[in-house]
């Protein structure tokens, strides 16, 4: 099944959350990632939703999800005119042996390295989700202690915004 | 001027027009009822549980077109709104509830009498407000008023803990609504509206299936459907605003429909949905299979638009408002083509015969009897099961009449509370409550509300000792495995209305009918009949 963003703007209210993933679940639709986080208003609220689903479900979860008072607009963004990022931190094991090949890889990724200590590295990684699966995938012979997402953030390319 | 929670909430109350609570009092609501207790204008309905006043508030909007309130105290009072809350939630009925709740202080602490009401109630309402400042009420009320009452309606939950009740503040008239994520669409697309037309103009067979969003706007059906000749069947929700359409009503469709009526269904060319949900009993349990009919689908909520069944031409906003914007231009439509074909369809309707049966009463035929000594202008609010079906196919409701009941959830003990807040809001009006013996014994704690507040409901008690269409589903569906729906132990139900002080009467035969409905129907008093049915009656 395909996956979906839907960027929604809330009310910056108690309860809108569990409004929104409450509707989710009792419909039997499958989120993929939530990330919410308050806009340039404090007002509002700005969720990115990743839905997986074909598009009957996706028509269904924008219409449900409009009847929410709290909701004041969802818009879907499609993948070409869309910037998407998520933010994952990563600890890596590793030793004296390992952890200049691990830095290497991490400055191949423009990623960051955020804390150390004698047995481990963190990784600060932002970038799409390909992005952070290929270098998941380049660590994980190192040994991933601990990993930590954001789920994904979307904005419109170019000057398209979407209004309150 | 300065006052606390309670009274603004009273003060609030009063100016959205309430005239009656059904409530229910506790000691988180106290502030709240000492508040009541002052007030003119607004009448207090005691109930003998919670679930029965938030059935009495939906039975109150269904008869009134007003917003019901309910109230109730937190914890326990609070959930048992519970069932009557989603049952106004599936039948779009305008309901505000009230609840108390602990200090705020006290929330999610597990004290006494404390639940979450606003989680719980989620799923099925409309909107809900916890309210943590009394300064915030006066808004919170008229905003609650206007959500429940406008677009698709349905019941807000407003949970007022108690220190937001008797905290003091300076009372602010609330601003004029305006909710950024709430405006409903209630104008039809011009462009949609203009393939209607089209649709209708190329059609040969149009048929029109009214549901319970028609509303208000029964009047306009019946002028679109006559103007047009178009035949119409009706939901079990639209047999409240069909009566209007005469001779062009073919009855009800779904798995419990006539026959007629799900026939047109099949062969018409082109389907006006109005208000309808098209849900499964209606519906899709019914015809599956694919239609080549056009379908045109009218709701004041997109989201039943396309959920249950493609749609050709999606109209989103109010129904009536859209079928006066059809009807505005001429529409060149084959009159004697469309008349032809809802001639033939009401030429099957045929008639109907009762069998009788040696020591017990034709049920069918007894909703038949009180529909011709009523006129057909009753009000007749239904339980669920058997005895709806039959009230929904034998009661020939006329334009005067009203048919109150559970179509979305199916909540058995509804009808004789629904009956009660019926007859609060019409007490002009003749209200029969259509009981089962099972519906009636979930709600029969009633009679003493019919009883202390003087609310003179009549009551048709059909009694089978069964759970008769449970029953009826184990004889079709699980080989005769009748099993848990026996009502061995029931009382005896003519004794028992005496007990509250209500006249009643037993009858065995279809003889007796006449004579019993009569009585049944004298005077402005409460009555009991109970009608004795055999087990093995079926719903159809």
């Amino acid at each position: 099944m395909a996956k979906h963003i839907l960027s929604v703007l809330t009310e910056n209210k108690a309860g809108v959350l569990s409004r929104i993933s409450g509707l989710f679940s009792r419909r039997g639709f499958n989120i993929d990632s939530l990330a919410v986080g308050t806009t340039e208003d404090d007002s509002v609220s700005r969720m990115t939703i990743v839905v997986d689903g074909d598009e009957y479900i996706v028509e269904q979860v924008s219409k449900q999800l409009n009847k929410l008072i709290d909701v004041i607009k969802i818009k879907r963004l499609g993948s070409g005119d869309t910037v998407s990022r998520e933010l994952a931190l990563i600890k890596v094991a590793a030793d004296s042996e390992t952890r200049s090949n691990i830095i290497q890889i991490v400055d191949i990724f423009r990623a960051k390295i955020v804390d150390v200590s004698h047995e481990t590295l963190t990784i600060e990684m932002t970038g799409s989700s390909d992005k952070q699966k290929a270098i998941f995938d380049l660590l994980s012979p190192f040994g991933i202690r601990e990993m930590v997402k954001t789920g994904m953030v979307s904005i419109q390319r170019g000057s398209n915004i979407i209004t309150k | 001027m300065r006052m606390t929670g309670a009274q603004a909430l009273i003060k609030m109350l009063e100016i959205e027009g309430t005239e009656v609570i059904f409530g229910y009092p506790g000691a988180a609501n106290a502030p709240i009822y000492d508040a009541l207790s002052r007030s003119r204008k607004i009448r207090h309905i005691l109930p003998r549980s919670e679930q029965a006043a938030a059935h009495e508030a939906s039975g109150y909007a269904l008869m009134s077109g007003k917003v019901g309130v309910c109230m109730s105290t937190s914890g326990p009072g609070a959930t048992n709104l519970v069932t009557g809350i989603a049952n106004a939630y599936a039948d779009s009925v305008p309901m505000v509830a009230l609840t108390g709740q602990v200090a705020t202080g006290m929330i999610g602490r597990d004290v006494f009498q404390e639940v979450d009401i606003t989680g719980a109630t989620a799923p099925f309402c409309k909107h809900s407000y916890l309210v943590k400042d009394a300064s915030l009420l006066p808004q919170i009320i008229k905003d609650a008023f206007y959500i429940a009452s406008t677009g698709r309606k349905g019941p807000v939950l407003i949970d007022i803990p108690i220190d937001v009740s008797t905290a003091e503040f300076e009372f602010v008239d609330p601003q004029p609504v305006s909710i950024r994520g709430y405006k409903p669409t209630v104008k039809g697309h011009n462009l949609q509206v203009r393939k209607v037309r089209e649709a209708l103009s190329a059609s040969k067979k149009p048929l029109i299936i009214a549901g319970g969003g028609v509303g208000g706007a029964k009047k306009i059906l019946s002028e679109f459907s006559s103007k047009y000749s178009i035949p119409v069947v009706t939901t079990l929700m639209g047999i409240n605003h069909t009566a209007v359409c005469g001779g062009l009503l073919l009855g009800m469709i779904g798995t419990h429909g006539k026959g007629v009526a799900n026939r047109a269904v099949r062969e018409c060319d082109l389907l006006i949905v109005l208000g309808a949900r098209l849900g499964d009993r209606a519906y899709t349990a019914v015809h599956s299979q694919k239609l080549d009919a056009v379908i045109v689908h009218i709701d004041i909520d997109p989201a039943e638009i396309g959920k249950n069944v493609g749609t050709h031409i999606p109209v989103v906003g109010d129904v009536g408002g859209i079928l006066k914007q059809i009807m505005r231009q001429e529409i060149d439509c084959d009159l004697d083509m469309n008349r032809a074909w809802a001639e033939s369809l009401v030429s099957q309707k045929g008639g109907r015969e009762y069998k009788t049966c040696a020591d017990t009463v034709n049920p069918k035929l007894a909703i038949s009897v009180l529909s011709q000594l009523t006129y057909g202008e009753a009000v007749v609010a239904t339980e669920v099961g058997q005895n709806q079906i039959w009230a929904a196919n034998h009661y020939d409701i006329s334009c005067g009449g009203s048919f109150v009941t559970s179509g979305g959830l199916g909540t058995m003990g509804f009808g004789l509370p629904a009956a009660i807040g019926a007859k609060v809001a019409a007490p002009h009006k003749t209200v029969v409550a259509i009981e089962g013996d099972g519906s009636f014994q979930m709600s029969l704690s009633e009679l003493a509300t019919i009883k202390q507040w003087d609310i003179p409901v009549k009551i048709m008690l059909f009694n089978n000792q069964r759970l008769g269409m449970v029953r009826e589903l184990q004889r079709t569906g699980y080989r005769s495995n009748y099993f848990a729906v026996h009502l061995d132990g029931s009382p005896d139900f003519v004794k028992l209305a005496g007990a509250y002080g209500i006249e009643a009467r037993r009858v065995s035969s279809n003889d007796e009918l006449e004579d019993a409905i009569k009585k049944l129907l004298e005077g402005d008093k409460p009555y009991l009949l109970e009608v004795m049915v055999g087990c093995d009656e079926g719903t159809l």
